[in-house]
């Protein structure tokens, strides 16, 4: 026999979702917007970073140097100054991110084979920015040296004495071309899921408590698995509509490809969100108002947001704040997805996250039923 | 299973320092209307919560309906209905589909449930409005839904904790009719009120004062046991202005229990055999109201209250 009670609660719950079409707008077009903004605003990309050039010394070479800047697209020559100071003025406002100062005898002493020095000047303000732009400025002068160096032996008549002892030959898988929205895509999807199962869910009990029809509840036969099981269940079924939303703009959109097998995705994607509506029905056990509930939502929120390793990697965090993020369910939903979505792994790879994830949950649904006593005191 | 509905032993509850209930012992038969009275704050909720086990006592005991609220509050669940004060209801239902969401949760069966949703808006002539939204309802419909929410399952016990506040007064009456019907059906009612004339319609009356039950019995026991001494009403002969100076004058009259004024009259109650018509007119002419009319009255559950509740402060 079909479970009544239960039934009676999946379906008084999903009336009053539907009848606030405000609130269901909200859960439907806040994926939307969370994804675009964060699809292009949490990257690591650093492209055109405006630079101020003092080129004292307007040679051949110097203009040469200046070419192989140019064609990597990190750098947009947006200012020519005159002066140290000028070029200092730009980057104290913010108007320039860096600036190359080529000295005056660059070009004097490239073709004399002696060793010529360029300033490369940066604001490190923002590490971030600062790092890419260093990197590929390292790299860009490197690789130019050298071919200043060879051409300079070849002209001597000594190209054959160049060859590097050691050469690395780089491959990249899974994401050839280092496309950053491969990395934050399928990251984002762990992240929405959560945010919004966890801030839906948390308030589900404490709005009974808050309207006094909780004591209406405890009185009736329902069992306390019951109520929690009904209630979560809309929340599924809805959290699982926005991630078919999140994939579908992800792909089309982003152009992220789901390479790996989707029913597993989806499936594993479904451990996840009992988990993360475990937590806030958790916290909706706890908390005395939606207020608190929506507090400790937030509170909890955040942490392990950047715990997860979505923005900060793992790997890099003191080693006890390594240690809390092994608390963090999205941690392994993000390896999961990371890996099934873009690595195009099976179960087995990402078994140990799998299995994590789903004591995660038993736990943590097991705690909320256990919180939620039919009695008031 | 004993011949009570509802057995207590000297239950208590406390929070903290506070005793919201305190020792109270009473016993209900089944079909009976059982009103409990008293202001708010009194303990009345508190003790209806304990009964339905959701709140556990912090001594003593009671059997409902055969089993022992501090073990069997799940047995007891099925067999009870319960309106809150707050009128438990979901806005965003309609009517139905809060009748509906009861019955489910109460595990009534879905071929049943239709029949007994018509038999329940029917009764409560609730049925033009069904398909209406809860939160859109005024308070006398809000009430007799959250009524129907109660007795869905057809409890053989309803608790009915002041279902009547806040709803006008020919909405009242309406309710109390239903009641009746109820408990001409067998079901046994319990409920709590801080109105004395609703009382006045209970097989029994319970008076509950500042976590005590002082006094439980029909209305008319009350009125010859509870109330040791005679209530009066006395008309003083210039009017309405001089009500308060005749106040004044009573209240310090040895043998005058409590004096208070009653529409363009006076009430007053006093302690057994103190007081004859004539002694009181007495006492009025010696305070200058020579035509005063003194009437030996019928006591109120009112003059009761307040004379338990007095001496509860005395002691």
């Amino acid at each position: 026999m079909i479970n009544s009670r239960l039934l009676a609660i999946i379906r008084k719950e999903f009336i009053q979702i539907i009848r606030d079409p405000r609130t269901l707008a909200i859960m439907f077009v806040m994926p939307v917007i969370m994804l675009f903004l964060l699809g292009y605003a949490a990257t690591n990309d650093v492209r055109n970073v405006p630079i101020a050039i003092f080129d004292q010394d307007r040679s051949a070479a110097a203009r040469d140097l200046l070419n192989a800047y140019r064609n990597a697209d990190y750098f947009s020559f947006s200012f020519d100054v005159d002066s140290v100071e000028e070029m200092k003025v730009l980057i104290d406002s913010g108007q320039a991110k860096a600036g190359l100062i080529i000295p005056p005898d660059y070009g004097r002493r490239i073709t004399q084979g002696d060793q010529a020095q360029v300033a490369f000047v940066i604001d490190g303000s923002d590490p971030t920015v600062a790092g890419t732009a260093l990197s590929a400025a390292t790299l860009i002068g490197q690789t130019k040296a050298t071919a200043v160096l060879r051409a300079t032996l070849e002209t001597r008549g000594q190209s054959g004495a160049i060859q590097p002892p050691v050469e690395i030959r780089t491959q990249v898988w899974y994401n050839p071309d280092l496309v950053n929205a491969y990395f934050t895509i399928p990251g984002l999807i762990g992240m929405i899921l959560q945010f919004l199962a966890v801030l839906l869910t948390s308030t589900a009990i404490v709005r009974e408590r808050e309207r006094g029809t909780i004591e209406q509840l405890i009185i009736t036969p329902i069992r306390a698995w019951e109520l929690i099981v009904g209630k979560l269940a809309p929340y599924v079924i809805i959290s699982f509509f926005e991630l078919l939303e999140i994939l579908i703009i992800g792909t089309l959109w982003f152009k992220v490809p789901i390479n790996g097998d989707l029913g597993l995705l989806l499936a594993l994607s479904a451990l996840f969100l009992v988990t993360t509506l475990g937590i806030g029905l958790l916290i909706s056990t706890l908390a005395k108002t939606q207020f608190e509930a929506m507090l400790l939502a937030v509170v909890t929120q955040l942490p392990s947001i950047f715990l997860s390793g979505f923005f900060f990697p793992i790997a890099a965090m003191p080693a006890f704040l390594q240690v809390i993020s092994y608390l963090v369910p999205l941690r392994y939903f993000l390896t999961i997805v990371r890996a099934v979505q873009i690595k195009g792994v099976g179960l087995i790879s990402i078994s140990n996250e799998v299995i994590t994830l789903a004591i995660f949950g038993v736990i943590v649904m097991g705690v909320a039923v256990g919180r939620f006593h039919k009695r008031l005191d | 299973m004993s011949e009570y509905v509802i057995e207590v032993k000297e239950l208590t509850k406390r929070f903290g320092d506070f005793t919201a209930v305190n020792r109270v012992s009473f016993t209900m038969r089944a079909g009976e209307v059982l009103g409990y009275l008293g202001p708010n704050g009194s303990g009345k909720t508190t003790t209806i919560r304990m009964l339905l086990g959701i709140l556990e006592p912090s001594e003593g005991d009671a059997i409902v309906l055969g089993y022992d609220i501090r073990k069997q509050a799940e047995s007891i669940r099925p067999l009870v209905g319960y309106m809150s004060q707050k009128f438990a209801l979901y806005d965003e239902l309609t009517m139905r589909e809060n009748l509906d969401f009861y019955g489910g949760v109460y595990g009534i069966n879905r071929r049943e449930r239709p029949g007994r949703l018509r038999e329940v808006l029917d009764m409560l002539g609730l049925t033009e409005r069904q398909n209406d939204r809860a939160g859109e309802l005024s308070g006398g419909w809000r009430q007799r839904l959250a009524l129907g929410c109660a007795l869905v399952h057809r409890p053989k016990l309803l608790f009915l904790d002041e279902p009547t506040s806040g709803v006008d007064p020919s909405a009242r009456r309406t309710f109390w009719d239903l009641i009746y019907n109820l408990a001409t059906n067998g079901t046994t009612v319990f409920v709590t009120t801080h109105y004395m004339d609703e009382a006045e319609h209970c097989n029994r009356v319970g008076i509950m004062f500042r976590s005590k039950l002082l006094a439980l019995d029909t209305p008319g026991c009350l009125k010859t046991t509870a109330l040791p001494g005679a209530a009066w009403e006395v008309s003083p002969d210039h009017g309405g202005a001089s009500l308060v100076t005749a106040l004044t004058a009573l209240h310090d009259v040895p043998g005058v229990v409590r004096a208070g004024l009653a529409s363009d009259r006076l009430r007053v109650i006093t302690a057994p055999n103190a007081h004859t018509a004539e002694s009181l007119k007495r006492v009025m002419n010696g305070a200058g109201f020579t035509e005063a009319t003194i009437e030996r009255v019928e006591p109120t559950l009112e003059d009761v209250f307040i004379a338990l509740a007095g001496h509860d402060v005395v002691v």
